[in-house]
């Protein structure tokens, strides 16, 4: 069961919506569900489901549809590296490779100490500032420097 | 109107069609995948790309609105490009391997590609490859890289279904239809999914792999399996039913047929199959020719009615059988001097018997119950039971809205939204019927009349809901279901359910028991002329004559009917399987062939008259129920009920058509000899709990019940005692508990060890065990008094 | 400050780097919520909003260029019921990031942008969908919200008028495909973004089935300056048909990637000296000067062409979203389209046959070529595969994967051939590595190709 908390956040997104129309609420639903768990298991996502009165095939299909969502486990630190072509001119895919090396692990890959998983990014709309990457889908890093990275891998506790 | 000219062809079609209902119009073939008649519009194959004057773009025919002088081209440059370049991307992924398919041979992708596709492929690069998926006991999800992602299956669930159980996750090359986590798909109209999709992604499992669809030969027949009739081709191989599928009829079933339908069939082969006659001698049984067994069949009835007169003998029968069938047993009967027969085995209440105007029937056709726009159905599982009338009437509130009002004995779930519902202890259906009426009258001031009891009822908000909605409807409908049929109070709720349609201008409609109950009421079983199945096991006679009925499973009270039967000189049960539970109590068992080695006639719920021929040869010595009893009837020296065939049974039983509309029978109506109501509570059952009883769909027959497919789905799952939380509070229960269930006193007590289950549907104070089952076959009545203790 | 420069701003003008220049406070005091307040205070009939819109030449700043005046005279007028008004901040396409920039900075502008939109076009209730990957700023937007709720700016009865207005927030969480506004819609309603078949187009069946007009946040964030300053005098900022400033987003080979906010109808050659020219004084090679979907243009055109729709679309090119991508020759072209390619693959929803195919195809044989497996019949292939998704698919995304193929194609179709006759690049690894300017310790020596 997720928490009181996440209910009470739940509440407050299905209120955004008009009446019978809980099921607009399932992406922030997902997105808070995931957020306290770490990612969606498939009884999380059917708990989702429960709560919007919706098919959990439904709820099923919004989680795999839309990328930030994670239908599988990953480290503590997910790691979204955008190595979209604005950003690869300005390093993008390159700071992708570093880390790779870095954390010996490929794309869509979790460290053995189940700490970090990195994965491949999309365009997040901040090409300007590239390299970007996404930690734990809020926290924006720009202009990611071989320097940056390991100054933030060495923040993450 | 508007015009469209289509490859220089000039037509007009309604206002709101699209290009390719204008196609259909004029017989244009249009390619396509995605689109459905019966669906909507999803326009996601791309396939059916045409030319439109002036459009640069060539645009799905499927999707687009056909406007005035618009001019189409299927065939152009531009159109054919299209269409090739959309089946190449279709066929990039699909994996080469028609070969091994099942859908080989009646594949519309396969069929397309001949017309539209290259000797060969272009694309070298790797084929996308797609996990298999679990989906339950009837749709195999094995070779899901042949998916071509069209989503008719995905669309079937959420519109025709009103569930949906597949959904296709991820996106672009990732997209994929699965179930939630390998759930199994539970639908009751899942088989339909098969049909539906155009590629050998969903296929039968009990049919994989068993044949290729060239060698079968396509015959056609009538469900025998629930009021609806639906339309059916019976695919045959080496006389062999091999495969079922709907046969499309608009007015009856459309395109779609129930899984029970569908899936029964591997019964027809089943070893259960009761191939030869046989006879207990002595305590043992043993095969017998067709000639001793209907000589000992028959002395017995002769000596038993010479001996003890008519009414010592009894005949029950399946309320499936054919009319011919049903005719034939009862003008024996007749000429035996008994009135004893019926196939009502489940009702307990014939107080209306003789009453009736004409035969019960569902008030109106099968198609009108699409344009319902306020229906109240009252003491049914209506899913369950009647899924494609439930289908229509989804149908009718997701299209124009209509408004469907239940009283339930338990709150199942329709997958309809509902308008009302007030879900009671069966013992209170007919006071929450009576609220309704009392609504109606209030609402329109009418002052009861000839209504005892009436005075006294609440109406609740629901039921003035109810009223409200009837009352509002141009196209209203009163609909009575099974547990309204099987309820001690099923003579009251009849008066009541006309009274209400006539104060409210709604029609009345009985959902009907199964395949031929209109058939049986019209050839004047339940009339006055006739005993009640009840009457005839309560008093136990010397002979009884099973037809098709395995009574433990179909009778109201299994208790009462194995002990009239266990008391009986001679019990002769025609049967189709060698029914081990009748071992003990019958004397004879004749091999009865089922519908599809038969031919006969089922009249539906609407009145339709439909005639089939058999599809297979019976097997081994078992023969058409009309041949077996014309048999009889001549070595009973009966010589009016000797027939050389089903037809000339089918014009002796009379059954009138209607002039205007010969496809139906005449003398429908739904209508009572004027009497007052009188509604009374019964004395109040202090002792133990309220059953109530449902019969599990695949239950309902000794066809369906014996379907090795149907056997493992949910709909399967052995009666539990189901109770709301309340109620296993107060008996000191815990969900999953092991429980002893009794019915009963004296040599009527009936006991089962059950599970106990937490099921907040089930009214408090009651407690739901399925009947039809050999796990509550120990029990009494499906509706009666019931005490439930830990085991 | 992310706008790093500007020519007669309008949106970004007066925009300070304080940590609160967000605030509704700071907007009143730039003028803000003073359109609005005229508007109501007057009761402006929603008629002559619409007429000055028209007038400013506004058009769509989100891709399409659509004029939006035009777009709002759409919505069915004198009708019952639920009408919606929609901003489209799922600011997604590659190389656009000005949107981010008007949230953080001006939110304000684009929730007063939605109000005077709402009151033109009869809208009850709006919604804000915003990018999931910058999730800071819908948190951002629901401050500002809640500011504007607090000041009576939303919610019933705005500004003590019987003007009622709901505005929400609704997140995105990583499809590309719900910046196309159908999709978008889907999305709100808790669906898979999957673009729905037009017609009907959302002003007649939208949100939940109802009349619903969608815009950029750009878009919106223009509708206050647009009435305060008059149609006529924006429209004369930009060039004819081609009104007002823009903002670009310039990214890539430039020595300060960023916003930019210039008239309509600039040079090119006058955005590019803004952002310092091209890194490190190397040779310019290509742009895509409207974001990802735009068909790319070689140096030597894009250097004489002047940045507004009808300027770019006569080169052979789109505006789009301005959303600038500057290429030097330390460039793969190869690798660039696969990795184009590769997103396309990757974001398209996956509905219908020709995108799902075949972005796939496109990106196949793409890496396969990148991966030096590539045949010369491979050439053709692209381009056929790429002309038989264009103009056949549900959505624009069919058309926006199939034109970086065609375009890539038609200006550097030699440095295909070159690749699959050499098996590499024409542009060496090492060089493409420094080009990037990410410098670690073993630059050149990893891997830089990518498996299929």
């Amino acid at each position: 069961m997720l928490s009181e908390a996440t209910y009470q956040k739940f509440a407050r997104e299905v209120a955004k919506y008009p009446e019978g129309r809980a099921r607009s609420a399932v992406m922030a639903c997902l997105a808070l569900a995931q957020e306290e768990r770490g990612w969606l298991a498939p009884e999380t996502i059917r708990e989702v489901a429960e709560y919007l009165g919706i098919p959990p095939i439904a709820a099923l299909e919004v989680a795999s549809f839309y990328n930030m969502y994670d239908v599988k486990p990953t480290g503590r630190y997910k790691l979204t590296v955008c190595t979209n072509l604005p950003c690869a001119l300005s390093g993008g895919s390159h700071a992708a490779e570093y880390l790779k090396k870095k954390l010996g692990i490929d794309f869509g890959e979790t460290t053995a100490d189940q700490k970090f998983t990195l994965m491949e990014g999309e365009c997040m709309g901040a090409c300007g500032d590239a390299p970007v990457l996404l930690v734990n889908n809020r926290k924006m890093c720009a202009r990611m420097t071989p320097a940056e990275i390991d100054r933030l891998l060495s923040e993450c506790a | 109107m508007l015009e469209i000219e289509i490859d220089g062809r000039k037509t007009s079609v309604r206002e709101g069609s699209t290009v390719m209902d204008a196609a259909q119009q004029m017989n244009v073939y249009i390619p396509h995948f995605c689109y459905h008649k019966k669906l909507s519009v999803a326009a996601n194959c791309r396939m059916c790309l045409v030319e439109v004057e002036k459009a640069p773009k060539p645009i799905p025919a499927c999707a687009t609105p056909v406007t005035n002088g618009m001019r189409v081209f299927t065939h152009s440059p531009l159109a054919l490009a299209a269409q090739k370049s959309v089946l190449e991307f279709l066929l990039i992924n699909h994996p080469l391997d028609c070969p091994v398919c099942d859908q080989g041979g009646e594949c519309l992708l396969q069929d397309i590609a001949v017309g539209y596709g290259e000797d060969s492929g272009r694309c070298r690069e790797k084929k996308r490859e797609v996990a298999p998926k679990e989906a339950g006991a009837l749709i195999s999800m094995r070779e899901m890289s042949r998916c071509i992602h069209c989503s008719r299956c995905v669309r079937f669930g959420q519109e025709i279904a009103g569930v949906m159980e597949l959904g296709m996750t991820g996106r672009g090359r990732h997209a994929e239809i699965t179930t939630f986590l390998g759930q199994s798909v539970d639908s009751e109209l899942s088989g339909n999914m098969i049909d539906l999709c155009p590629v050998g992604a969903l296929t039968s499992k009990p049919f994989r792999y068993t044949a290729r669809c060239w060698e079968l030969a396509r015959r056609q027949t009538i469900s025998p399996h629930d009021s609806a009739g639906a339309n059916l081709v019976a695919q045959v191989k080496d006389g062999k039913v091999l495969r079922m599928l709907p046969r499309e009829n608009e007015a009856v079933n459309e395109c779609w047929i129930t899984d029970k339908d569908r899936f029964s069939y591997p019964a027809l082969s089943s070893p259960e199959r009761l191939a030869r006659p046989m006879l207990k001698q002595g305590g043992v049984w043993r095969e017998a020719l067709w000639s001793e067994a209907l000589d000992y069949v028959a002395h017995g009835l002769k000596s038993i009615t010479a001996e003890a007169g008519g009414d010592a003998a009894a005949a029950l029968a399946a309320p499936h059988s054919t009319t011919e069938e049903l005719f034939l047993l009862k003008k024996i009967f007749s000429r035996l001097g008994s009135r004893n027969v019926d196939c009502r085995l489940r009702q307990q209440d014939f107080s209306l018997d003789g009453q009736r105007a004409g035969a019960s029937w569902l008030g109106m056709t099968l198609s009108e119950l699409r344009h319902v726009d306020s229906a109240l159905i009252a003491g049914s599982f209506l899913r369950k039971d009647h899924p494609l009338m439930a289908q229509r009437l989804r149908h009718a509130v997701q299209k124009h809205g209509a408004q469907i009002s239940v009283l339930s004995v338990a709150a199942d779930d329709l997958r309809i939204p509902l308008f009302a519902r007030e879900t009671v202890a069966p013992s209170r259906l007919v006071f929450a019927l009576a609220a309704v009426l009392k609504a109606v009258l209030e609402e329109k001031a009418i002052a009861p009349q000839d209504q005892e009891g009436l005075a006294a009822v609440t109406v609740s908000g629901a039921a003035r809901k109810m009223a409200e909605s009837l009352l509002k409807g141009e196209n209203a409908v009163i609909l009575l279901g099974q547990a309204a049929e099987q309820s001690a109070d099923f003579g009251v709720m009849h008066r009541l359910s006309a009274r209400l349609a006539e104060a409210s201008g709604a029609r009345l409609g009985f959902l009907g028991a199964a395949a031929n109950s209109v058939g049986a009421e019209l050839l004047g079983f339940g009339g006055e002329a006739n005993t009640d199945s009840r009457q005839m096991l309560v008093t136990p006679r010397r002979a009884y004559v099973l037809f098709g009925v395995e009574p433990e499973l179909d009778a109201y009270d299994p208790r009462l009917a194995l002990r009239a039967l266990r008391s009986a000189n001679m019990v002769a049960l025609f049967t189709s399987f060698r029914h081990e539970a009748a071992m003990e109590y019958a004397d004879a068992l004749l091999p009865l062939a089922p519908f599809t080695e038969t031919s006969g006639t089922l009249i539906n719920a609407e009145g339709r008259i439909q005639r089939f021929s058999g599809v297979a040869p019976p097997l081994g010595d078992a023969r058409p129920g009309w041949k077996i009893l014309s048999a009889l009837g001549s070595l009973l020296g009966f010589a009016d009920c000797n027939f050389e065939d089903s037809a000339a049974v089918w014009r002796a039983a009379g059954i009138v058509s209607r002039g205007d509309a010969p496809e139906f029978a005449a003398g429908l109506d739904n209508g009572l000899r004027a009497a007052p109501v009188v509604l009374r509570k019964r004395a109040s059952e202090e002792r133990g709990l309220e059953r109530v009883a449902d019969v599990p769909i695949y239950f309902t027959d000794p066809i369906a019940r014996r379907s090795a497919p149907l056997r493992q789905t949910a709909d399967a799952a052995p009666p539990a005692a189901r109770m709301a939380g309340a109620t296993l509070a107060r008996l000191g229960l815990q969900a999953e508990d092991a429980v002893r269930v009794r019915q009963g006193d004296g040599e009527l007590a009936g006991e089962a060890n059950l599970r106990a289950v937490l099921d907040a549907r089930v009214p408090e104070g009651c407690v739901l065990i399925s009947a039809g089952h050999a796990a509550s076959a120990s029990l009494g009545g499906m509706f009666d008094p019931v005490f439930v203790e830990r085991a | 400050m992310a706008i790093l420069g500007a020519i007669h701003p309008v949106l970004t003008a007066g925009l300070s780097d304080r940590e609160d220049g967000w605030r509704l406070a700071e907007y009143e005091a730039r003028g803000g919520y003073a359109a609005l307040r005229r508007i109501l205070s007057e009761r402006i009939p929603a008629e002559k909003i619409i007429a000055e819109i028209k007038s400013s030449g506004l058009r769509g700043r989100g891709g399409a260029g659509f004029p939006t005046g035009l777009k709002w005279s759409f919505m069915p007028r004198g009708m019952d019921g639920d009408k919606y008004i929609i901003c489209n901040t799922d600011e997604g396409e590659p190389g656009t990031f000005k949107d981010r920039d008007l949230l953080c900075h001006n939110p304000h502008a684009v929730i007063e942008g939605m109000l005077i939109g709402a009151y033109a076009v009869g809208a009850n209730r709006g919604y804000n969908y915003i990018h999931g990957e910058i999730f800071a700023l819908y948190r951002r937007f629901e401050d500002a919200l809640a500011e504007a709720r607090a000041a009576g700016l939303l919610g019933r009865n705005i500004l003590g008028t019987d003007f009622s207005f709901e505005l929400f927030a609704h997140h995105g969480y990583g499809a590309y495909i719900c910046g196309e506004e159908t999709a978008l819609l889907e999305s709100i309603e808790g669906k898979k973004g999957q673009p729905r078949f037009k017609p009907p187009f959302p002003a007649s069946f939208g949100l939940y089935g109802k009349p619903t007009t969608i815009n950029n946040t750009e878009t919106f964030a223009s509708i206050p300056f647009i009435l305060n300053m008059g149609g006529e005098a924006y429209l004369k900022l930009g060039s004819p048909n081609n009104g007002g400033t823009k903002l670009f987003s310039v990214s890539g080979h430039v020595e300060r990637p960023g916003n930019y906010e210039v008239p309509l109808g600039t040079p090119f050659a006058a955005l590019l000296e803004l952002c310092g020219g091209v890194r490190g004084g190397r040779r310019l090679k290509a742009v895509i000067p409207g974001g990802s979907s735009s068909p790319v243009l070689p140096a030597e055109i894009i250097m004489d062409c002047a940045l507004d729709y009808d300027s770019i679309s006569k080169a052979g090119s789109m505006l789009g979203s301005g959303a600038v991508i500057v290429m030097d020759e330390t460039v793969c072209m190869v690798k660039a389209l696969a990795r184009l390619s590769f997103f396309y693959h990757e974001e398209s929803c996956g509905q219908c046959a020709p995108c799902r195919e075949g972005t796939g195809w496109l990106f196949d044989v793409l890496a396969r070529i990148e991966a030096g497996d590539g045949r010369m019949e491979d050439v053709e292939t692209l381009a056929r595969v790429a002309g038989n998704i264009g103009g056949r698919t549900i959505c624009a995304l069919g058309d926006a994967a199939a034109m970086p193929v065609q375009s890539f194609l038609t200006h550097f179709r030699e440095e295909f051939l070159y690749h699959i006759a050499h098996k590499t690049c024409l542009v060496p690894r090492e060089v493409q590595w420094a080009g990037s300017g990410f410098h670690c310790a073993d630059a050149g020596q990893q891997r830089a190709g990518r498996q299929g």
